[in-house]
């Protein structure tokens, strides 16, 4: 696969564009590796389909500087468009026509004669499991078919960078596997993958690195190993058989544990993070103390699990640390 | 009954990476097809919407043939002694009439489109960038066409008579899908700029009443008011009501024809850039 000499699909920096008043995305700095699934993991609103509909070449940046392997985003669009797919939110297909003809009407846009738009149109659709439905209207088929389709609309060009906004939002649990496989295989093929999602999972399982954003601005970066680490050796999840003993074990804990623990919605629910990015603190050793205080204490525990952090709760550390330095600032 | 079929394959699928890998192999890629190529295949994409939804054929078939009867039996006794005899002086006109009200379709139709999405993969496509539009509306003129021969054959039917012949007639209508062409493209641009369908749809209304009726369609101006005939010589629709009229007839009237070539050129040229200057930028 082709690359410019630094071996990044994108690289931008400072990329700012503005709605009006709004500033969507405010000073993204990217460097995502060619070859690779890319994460960008944050809330609605948080800036990611704006930045990758720049990156697409749908919008124009307002400012700060954006290349796609090597080529600038604002002076050689064409260059990019040749490289890149997007695969939206929302249908990027025509509904009215069927499956086929959509396939075909895009082959023949990137330039096959009729037999071979036709052949490609039939290998796509077999590929992605849709050759029974080919010649359905594509508004006729179920949530999952559609992605699909969708997805096959995009690396009918055979790009080197895909981009896939959100593509399980909305999806049941198989489809939605079934699109993690999808891009399993096409990032074996060498093609990049620059994935938006809110699903913490599914960055996790697929990405090799992330970025996770808030207010059109990356807030951390890394692969999911050094972002769960960075806030935290572990975490320690408490579920009490008795509501009201919760301040008491709340006071022990933090006690033991020499740390801020949290209530959680869930009335007999404790979380506590244990040893704090640098400390090196035995987060099993914690625990176990942790338990046998809280026995002595008289309080009954019906569940305890001591584990990394989920990406979840890096998320919300992230962010929560992200507001509070505003409030500083 | 989709449902019945769409569940079982849906699940069935598990994705295999050696065909994923099949259809990502680098090939050789195509030549990027040129701009007429690229306009002609997002013609056949508007060819192929109207064989799955013909409906929407309705406002080039039913709307045409309804104002042609209405208004010649509405106004014709009154105006000229007799529907038949009006029909000679009305046909002309309510043809242009009806086709420009339908180009508002045409901004209507691109809102929905980008509503929907799928212009976006339109715009990441590496071809000429009008020719999503100018293919959009090569499926439209063949609207245009669609309708005009509608009402020519309703007013022959009932018994307009043309003093230019076939070939006036057809002067005629190639004179009117020309102008309708270049003024689609004010509406793909309002289509471009207004929020959503509903608006495209009132503005063109408002637009497209005054003009068409405020014009030399249904009378002659001579009785008009002093101010209104101003508004009315300054109407294009006037010029090309009077240019499809005199072609019709078979007495060409070289100004009124000029006028409309010339200000088909323009109104292309400078709506079309619009429209292609919002586009790029959306």
């Amino acid at each position: 696969m082709a690359v410019n000499r630094t071996g990044l699909a994108v690289e931008t920096a400072g990329l700012v564009k503005t709605f009006g008043k709004t500033r969507a995305v405010d000073g993204l700095d990217l460097a995502v590796p060619a070859g690779t699934v890319y994460g960008l993991l944050g809330p609605n609103g948080a800036g990611k389909t704006t930045a990758v509909r720049m990156l697409a070449t749908l919008l124009r940046p307002d400012g700060g500087e954006a290349r796609v392997f090597g080529h600038d985003l604002r002076t050689e669009a064409d260059k990019v468009r040749t490289r890149v797919s997007l695969t939206g939110q929302y249908a990027s297909v025509d509904e009215d026509l069927t499956g086929t003809e959509n396939l075909i009407l895009l082959s023949r846009l990137l330039g096959y004669r009729k037999p071979a738009a036709r052949e490609r149109a039939a290998q796509l659709l077999a590929a992605f499991g849709l050759t029974e439905a080919a010649d359905r209207q594509v508004k006729k088929y179920s949530g999952g078919m559609r992605r699909r389709i969708d997805i096959a609309a995009s690396i009918l060009n055979t790009p080197d960078l895909l981009f896939l906004d959100e593509p399980t939002t909305g999806l049941d649990p198989r489809s939605r596997n079934q699109v993690w496989e999808i891009i399993r295989a096409v990032v074996a093929q060498g093609t990049t993958v620059l994935l938006t999602t809110q699903y913490l999972d599914e960055a996790d399982q697929l990405a090799g690195r992330i970025a996770v954003i808030d207010e059109g601005r990356v807030i951390a970066e890394g692969t999911p190993g050094q972002l769960k680490s960075s806030i935290g050796a572990g975490t320690v999840h408490l579920r009490l058989r008795d509501a009201a003993q919760r301040p008491d074990a709340e006071r022990i804990l933090a006690k033991v544990l020499d740390t801020t623990v949290q209530q959680e919605a869930d009335p007999v629910a404790l979380t506590a993070r244990v040893g704090g990015s640098g400390a090196a603190v035995d987060a099993a050793a914690a625990g176990s103390r942790a338990l046998a205080e809280l026995a002595g204490a008289g309080i009954v525990v019906d569940e305890f699990s001591l584990g990394q952090p989920s990406l979840d709760e890096v998320f919300l550390a992230l962010t929560d640390k992200a507001a509070r330095n505003e409030e500083k600032a | 009954m989709s449902t019945a079929t769409v569940a079982p394959d849906a699940t069935a699928y598990t994705p295999s990476a050696e065909s994923i890998a099949a259809v990502l192999a680098p090939g050789t890629k195509p030549r990027r097809p040129g701009p007429v190529s690229a306009s002609l295949t997002f013609g056949w994409r508007a060819m192929l919407k109207i064989k799955h939804v013909p409906e929407q054929l309705f406002d080039v078939t039913m709307f045409p043939i309804i104002m042609t009867l209405m208004f010649t039996y509405l106004f014709g006794g009154a105006l000229a002694g007799s529907p038949r005899e009006y029909l000679q002086y009305l046909l002309p006109g309510i043809m242009v009439t009806s086709v420009v009200m339908i180009t508002m379709y045409t901004g209507v139709g691109l809102n929905t489109d980008i509503e929907k999405g799928v212009f976006d993969r339109f715009r990441t496509l590496a071809v000429w960038r009008p020719a999503a539009l100018v293919g959009m509306i090569l499926g439209d003129v063949l609207r245009y066409v669609l309708a005009a021969v509608v009402i020519v054959g309703v007013g022959l039917a009932l018994g307009f008579r043309p003093g230019g012949g076939a070939m006036g007639v057809l002067s005629g209508i190639g004179l009117l899908v020309l102008f309708s062409f270049a003024f689609s493209w004010i509406w793909t641009w309002l289509g471009l700029i207004l929020r959503s369908e509903k608006s495209v749809m009132g503005v063109s209304m408002l637009v497209l009443f005054p003009l068409t009726f405020l014009s030399n369609v249904f009378v002659q101006p001579l009785t008009m008011p002093g101010w209104l005939q101003a508004f009315v010589d300054v109407n294009p629709i006037t010029h090309l009501v009077a240019a499809v009229r005199s072609v019709m007839a078979g007495a060409p009237d070289a100004g009124a024809i000029t006028w409309v070539l010339v200000a088909s050129a323009v109104c292309t040229a400078v709506f079309g850039t619009l429209t292609m200057h919002r586009y790029n930028r959306k």
